[in-house]
C-alpha cells in the first residue's frame, strides 16, 4: 500500500490557482525535501474545492484540517508545525462566522453542506443502466409502500403536505395539481412526464434521465395510482438519444421485473410508460402545446382552461409533471411530507436543481436547499467569475427569466423571492455574466432564441418579440434613441399582458430586467453611442497607439480589408469607414499599439 | 429476470443487493475489489469519458488489477469532464477530474496499485440525503 501516512491537498482550482497555489506546492515540496520528508508526506493538487472566497486552501489528511488564504510563505510553518509537531496552525484555520471560532475539523464546516441532493442522489453514484443498483439505493421502495399501504388519496395529501412545487418553472403546487386529474372522473387518464427541456444553459432534467431514469419511472407509477391512470408518456426531445437510450433501457427493465405493465407487486394496478419524442421546439414545454405535439398535432398552446387536468391527451384528464418533481417524489413518500417541507422556504420546499454556465469556474450541475443565496452559488459552489473578472449579472429562468444583478445576490433564491426581484425561477438554467457582457446584446440574444421559437399563433408574440428584437439590433448598432428605450419598455409591457401562452407572457422578461438594472448601459449605446462591456461592434473603433506602435506593418499584413496603412517604421493609421472590427490587427501586435475606444 | 411479484419480494431483492449476495450480476464480492465508475452523462463523453472508460477495461485487466469498472451518470462536475470515482477497497471513494489517459495510466499505477493520491481530485462538496428511514 502507499508508503505516505500523510497529505497534503492543495487546492488547484481556478481560482486558488490565480492566487499562487502553484507556489504554494512547490514551497511544500521544497520544505519537506529539505526536511527529509518526500517519503513519507505527498503534496497533491487537486480540483476546486469551491471554497473559492477563502482560498488559497489547503487541506491535510488524514485528520480533515483545511487551512484558509494559505500564501506560499505559510509552506515552512504548515510542515514545521503540522506535519512535523503535529499542532495545527490555528492562525490559518478558517473560522466560524458566527461564533469566531477556529474550526479544525472540516467535516465541521457548514460550508460543505451547502449542497443537498435529494433530486440528484443517484446521479454519478448508479449505473443508471441497471435496474438492480435503483433497487439497492432503495428504489421502488416508494411504489411499493404506495400500492401497498396507501390508498390514493393519502399520497396525494402526502405530496400536496410537502409543499413541493413544479419544478418546469411556473412553482404550481404539485399536490394540488393531481388532486385536480383526481377529481375528474374518466374511462381513461394519462400522466405525462414533460422532458423538453429547451432553454438555453438548462441540462438538468436530462442529466437526471441520464443518471438515474428509474427516479422518474417510479414516480410516474406513483402519480398514475394517485390520479388513477393507467398510462404514462414521457415526452423528450429527440436532441436527447442518450437521455431515451437510457430511459428505454429503463422501461424494458422495469418491465423485466413486472415493476411496470400488469399487477405491479400483485395489487392488481396496471401502468405502463411509453414515449414520445418532440422535435426541440421550445413551446412544447408550455403543457397545452406538449398535448398537442404528442396527439400528433402541431405544438401549438391554447387557452387555459379547460387545464389538462379535465382535457388534456386526447381530451382525458392528465396530469404533466416535470422530471425533476418527478424524480423528488420516491424521496419524499418514503422520508415524508413533514421531512421534505423541513426544506427549504417559507413557500417554497426542498431543493433545486441548477444548471451553471456561462462566464463562472465551476460549470455544472448543483442542488441546493431553497432559499440558498446567489452569492453562495455563484462564488462558493460556483467557484466564482472565471479568469478573474468581475460578476457582473446571472440570468436565471433562461430565456422566459430576468437577469439579476449585484444588489440581488444576497437575495435566498425561491419562486417568490426571484419574482419580486424581477425574474423567476424556470427551470434551473442560470446563465452568468460578466464585465465583458453587454446586456444590450445579451436581451437581443435571449429575443433571438424566443423569435426563432415562437410558434407564431398570437400577434404580440409573433410580431411583437420581432419588433423588440428589431429595436435592440438598432441600439446595438448605435442607431437606437432614448424614446427607442421607452418604446422598447411599452411594447414589452403590452407583449406580458397580451400574449397567448407562457412563451410569450415571459419573453420580454429579459429585456425589462435588463432595462431595469442596466439602464445606464442602455443610455449610453444611444446617447454616447458606446457599448461599455466592448461588445457591439458597430459601436467600437480601433485605434492605433502612436506611442507604442514601431512600424512594424503586421497589422497591415494580417488585415483582411486592407484599412491599414502606413509606411514601414512609422505610425500607422487604420480607417475607420473600412474596418470591419475584426480584431485580428489588436491580436497580432506585440506591442500594445491598438486598442478599441 | 424473474419478475418481482410483491412487495415483500421487492423488500427481498434489495437486501440480497445491497449485501453483494446477488450472485447472479456479481461473482466477485464487490468490497474486496477496485470499483472505478467513470461519468458517462452527454457532458462526459464529449469529453472523451468512453475512451477512458474502455483504457480503464482493457488495462485493469491486462494490469492483473482485480477491478469492476462501470458507468454511471453525471457527478456534476462538467467543468471537470471527464470524471471517474475509484473507491479501494475498505476506503472512501475518490472522484479525479480532468482524466485523460494519461492521468487515467497514473491512477492505475499510482493510486489503484500503491494507494498513492495523484492530482486532479475533486473534493466532494455536497451531502446526499440516504432514502432507508
Amino acid at each position: 500500500m502507499s508508503k505516505y501516512s500523510m497529505h497534503l491537498l492543495v487546492c488547484g482550482g481556478t481560482s486558488c490557482h490565480a492566487s499562487e497555489s502553484d507556489a504554494i506546492v512547490c514551497n511544500l515540496r521544497d520544505e519537506l525535501e529539505a526536511k527529509g520528508l518526500m517519503d513519507s508526506v505527498q503534496v497533491i493538487l487537486t480540483g476546486c474545492f469551491g471554497f473559492c472566497e477563502k482560498g488559497p486552501i489547503v487541506k491535510v489528511m488524514p485528520d480533515n484540517t483545511i487551512y484558509v488564504k494559505v500564501k506560499p510563505e505559510d509552506a515552512q510553518t504548515i510542515v514545521e508545525e503540522h506535519v512535523i509537531k503535529g499542532r495545527k496552525v490555528t492562525r490559518l484555520l478558517y473560522k466560524d462566522p458566527v461564533s469566531q471560532e477556529p474550526v479544525s475539523d472540516s467535516k465541521n464546516m457548514g460550508f460543505f453542506k451547502k449542497q443537498l441532493r435529494i433530486v440528484l442522489r443517484n446521479c454519478g453514484f448508479i449505473n443508471p443502466e441497471n435496474i438492480d443498483e435503483y433497487i439497492a439505493r432503495d428504489g421502488y421502495q416508494a411504489l411499493g409502500k404506495v400500492l401497498t399501504e396507501m390508498t390514493p388519496e393519502e399520497v396525494i395529501k402526502e405530496v400536496k403536505d410537502s409543499g413541493q412545487r413544479g419544478r418546469g418553472g411556473a412553482g404550481f403546487s404539485t399536490g394540488l395539481k393531481w388532486e385536480l386529474a383526481h377529481k375528474n372522473q374518466s374511462d381513461e387518464k394519462y400522466v405525462v412526464c414533460n422532458a423538453d427541456e429547451g432553454d438555453p444553459g438548462a441540462f438538468m432534467d436530462r442529466s437526471v434521465l441520464e443518471g438515474d431514469p428509474h427516479s422518474v419511472l417510479e414516480a410516474m407509477v406513483i402519480c398514475g395510482y394517485s390520479i388513477g391512470a393507467g398510462n404514462g408518456l414521457i415526452y423528450i426531445r429527440a436532441e436527447y438519444p442518450l437521455a431515451i437510450e437510457r430511459l428505454k433501457i429503463a422501461i424494458n427493465q422495469a418491465r423485466e421485473y413486472g415493476l411496470l405493465g400488469n399487477d405491479i407487486f400483485g395489487t392488481g394496478f396496471n401502468f405502463d410508460i411509453k414515449l414520445r419524442y418532440g422535435a426541440g421546439a421550445f413551446v412544447c414545454g408550455e403543457e397545452t402545446a406538449l398535448i398537442h405535439s404528442m396527439e400528433g398535432l402541431r405544438g401549438e398552446p391554447t387557452v387555459k382552461p379547460p387545464f389538462p387536468a379535465e382535457a388534456g391527451y386526447l381530451n382525458k384528464p392528465t396530469n404533466v409533471n416535470n422530471v425533476e418533481t418527478f424524480a423528488a417524489i420516491p424521496a419524499i413518500i418514503l422520508k415524508g411530507a413533514k421531512w421534505f417541507a423541513s426544506i427549504g422556504t417559507e413557500r417554497s420546499k426542498g431543493t433545486k436543481v441548477f444548471a451553471l454556465a456561462g462566464k463562472i469556474n465551476n460549470v455544472g450541475l448543483i442542488e441546493v436547499p431553497m432559499g440558498t443565496t446567489l452569492r453562495e452559488v455563484i462564488f462558493e459552489i460556483g467557484g466564482g467569475i472565471r479568469n478573474g473578472k468581475k460578476f457582473k449579472g446571472i440570468q436565471t429562468g433562461g430565456p422566459s427569466g430576468g437577469c439579476l444583478s449585484e444588489k440581488h445576490l444576497d437575495t435566498p433564491i425561491d419562486f417568490d423571492n426571484l419574482i419580486a426581484a424581477g425574474s423567476i425561477m424556470g427551470s434551473g438554467a442560470m446563465i452568468v455574466l460578466d464585465e465583458d457582457d453587454c446586456m444590450v446584446s445579451m436581451a437581443k440574444f435571449f429575443l433571438e432564441f424566443t423569435v426563432e421559437e415562437s410558434c407564431g399563433k398570437c400577434a404580440p408574440c409573433r410580431i411583437g418579440n420581432k419588433r423588440l428584437h428589431e429595436l435592440l439590433g438598432q441600439i446595438c448598432e448605435g442607431k437606437g434613441s432614448l424614446e427607442d428605450l421607452d418604446r422598447l419598455k411599452n411594447m414589452s409591457l403590452v407583449i406580458k399582458d397580451t400574449a397567448l401562452c407562457g412563451l410569450g407572457q415571459t419573453s420580454p422578461n429579459p429585456v425589462l430586467s435588463m432595462m431595469d438594472n442596466y439602464y445606464d448601459e442602455y443610455v449610453a449605446h444611444v446617447t454616447d453611442k458606446k457599448c461599455p462591456a466592448g461588445q457591439c461592434k458597430s459601436l467600437m473603433e480601433y485605434v492605433v497607439n502612436a506611442e507604442n506602435c514601431v512600424g512594424c506593418t503586421a497589422c497591415a499584413r494580417v488585415c483582411p480589408v486592407n484599412a491599414i496603412s502606413g509606411e514601414r517604421k512609422e505610425v500607422h493609421l487604420i480607417d475607420p469607414s473600412i474596418c470591419i472590427k475584426c480584431g485580428a490587427c489588436m491580436e497580432k501586435c506585440k506591442f500594445d499599439a491598438i486598442f478599441i475606444r | 429476470m424473474s419478475k418481482i411479484t410483491s412487495f415483500a419480494d421487492l423488500k427481498k431483492k434489495r437486501e440480497e443487493l445491497k449485501s453483494g449476495l446477488d450472485i447472479r450480476i456479481k461473482a466477485i464480492d464487490p468490497e474486496n475489489v477496485v470499483q472505478v465508475k467513470v461519468a458517462l452523462a452527454t457532458c462526459g463523453i464529449a469529453s472523451g469519458a468512453k475512451t477512458v472508460m474502455e483504457f480503464f477495461l482493457e488495462q485493469l485487466e491486462r494490469r492483473n488489477v482485480a477491478a469492476v469498472v462501470t458507468q454511471t451518470g453525471c457527478m456534476g462536475y462538467c467543468y471537470a469532464e471527464p470524471t471517474i470515482e475509484v473507491k479501494l477497497p475498505g476506503q472512501d471513494p475518490v472522484v479525479f477530474g480532468f482524466v485523460d489517459l494519461k492521468r487515467a495510466d497514473q491512477i492505475i499505477e499510482k493510486y489503484i496499485k500503491t494507494g498513492e493520491l495523484v492530482d486532479g481530485i475533486i473534493p466532494v462538496n455536497y451531502q446526499t440525503i440516504d432514502l432507508n428511514v
